[in-house]
């Protein structure tokens, strides 16, 4: 009998432990996890990852005096490693500012304040390759959004627009990432969208692109209209699903197929 | 100015095969697409790759419109004698451009 209740008591113990060692355990997956082999290779070798094309293009805009303060990048912030943590943390309420503004935001900021040179345009290969340098500084770093309390209203939105019906298929984007990441889509897995390497190099594209260039993709797949360029909604759905892979790998510039 | 990544070991046992990667920013425009003025988009692409070792060619491909933008080349050499590897690429609209990496054989 005792023996027969130790027994038991040990697949209690067992049962408890095993429970609550799956709860804790961080289940996310990047799609980083769900590529084959040969792109996850593709994305580590530094000489193989076309983003790292655009990351030395960057280095080299980075010294490249702009606008009429004739400044640099360089000139204010020094080393590029000073942007450690940057794109980890963004978006974010820069100084000054009341809205929060994607990394890309805070580039033209930067250039219209400090440089006095005009906005880069959106998806040009100057403000990717800029983006990818910063971004691929903080590399290997936990996702980490500030703790802001004005951001939290702007996060709720994005949360909004996640779970929002949209567009003539009338899907939300929880629909696909939450409810049915995992299965496949027309022979592709559908990814848990953890925006943690952007900007990526898409295959498809051929080029390196935005998340808002992703976001974009999928309003348009969805046959929803997409947002325009400078819209609100982009940043707001970042804040949210930064949020929601805090503490995930950050892999920019990510190779994605 | 031409962005090129180049991934080749800087030194080798003498005999040894060695891998030499090599990865180019180049559009490789097919000619075939049309821009949103209807007209086409003139074709630019690589037209030949070639790789020498101390002058002596070891290896070279055409490329055709086919290739992906950005193209990745890889191969291999046996190792020989120290020296230079000069990596070159030419295409249309005068495209030249020759990136070189110092290997050790010992």
């Amino acid at each position: 009998m005792t023996a027969l209740r130790v027994v038991a008591g040990l697949a209690i113990v067992f049962v408890a432990s095993y429970a609550a060692a799956q709860s804790g355990a961080d289940r996310r997956r990047s799609g980083y996890q769900d590529m084959g082999e040969a792109l996850q290779k593709m994305q580590d070798d530094d000489t193989a990852n076309p983003g790292m094309l655009f990351v030395q293009l960057g280095s080299q805009a980075w010294s490249k005096p702009a606008g009429a303060a004739d400044k640099s990048c360089a000139d204010c912030h020094g080393a590029a490693a000073s942007m450690k943590g940057a794109a980890v943390r963004y978006p974010a309420i820069p100084k000054g500012a009341d809205v929060p503004m994607d990394l890309e935001g805070r580039i033209n900021l930067c250039r219209t304040e400090n440089q006095k040179a005009e906005r880069l345009p959106p998806e040009s290969r100057e403000l990717l390759a800029l983006e990818a340098y910063v971004a691929h500084q903080s590399r290997g770093m936990p996702v980490a959004p500030p703790v802001d309390p004005r951001l939290g209203a702007f996060r709720d939105q994005g949360a909004e627009i996640y779970r929002r019906r949209q567009g003539q298929l009338n899907l939300s984007c929880a629909i696909c990432h939450d409810d049915n990441a995992g299965k496949k889509l027309a022979g592709v897995t559908i990814p848990e969208a953890h925006p943690t390497g952007y900007p990526i190099y898409r295959l498809e594209w051929q080029g390196l692109g935005s998340l808002k260039r992703r976001l974009r993709n999928c309003l348009v797949g969805i046959r929803a209209e997409a947002y325009a360029y400078d819209a609100p909604e982009y940043v707001m759905l970042e804040l949210f699903l930064m949020d929601r892979a805090r503490g995930m790998t950050f892999e920019a510039p990510g190779v994605r197929p | 100015m031409a962005n090129v990544l180049v991934n080749a070991p800087k030194t080798a046992k003498r005999g040894a095969v060695v891998e030499i990667k090599a990865l180019i920013l180049h559009p490789m425009e097919t000619g075939f697409r049309s821009g949103t003025n209807g007209q086409f988009i003139p074709r630019n692409i690589v037209e030949r790759f070639t790789a020498t070792w101390n002058d002596a060619e070891i290896f070279s491909m055409d490329m055709s419109p086919a290739i992906s933008a950005n193209p990745f080349v890889s191969f291999f050499a046996v190792a020989a004698e120290s020296g230079t590897i000069r990596l070159r690429w030419t295409g249309d609209q005068d495209f030249a451009v020759e990136e070189q990496v110092a290997i050790a054989v010992e």
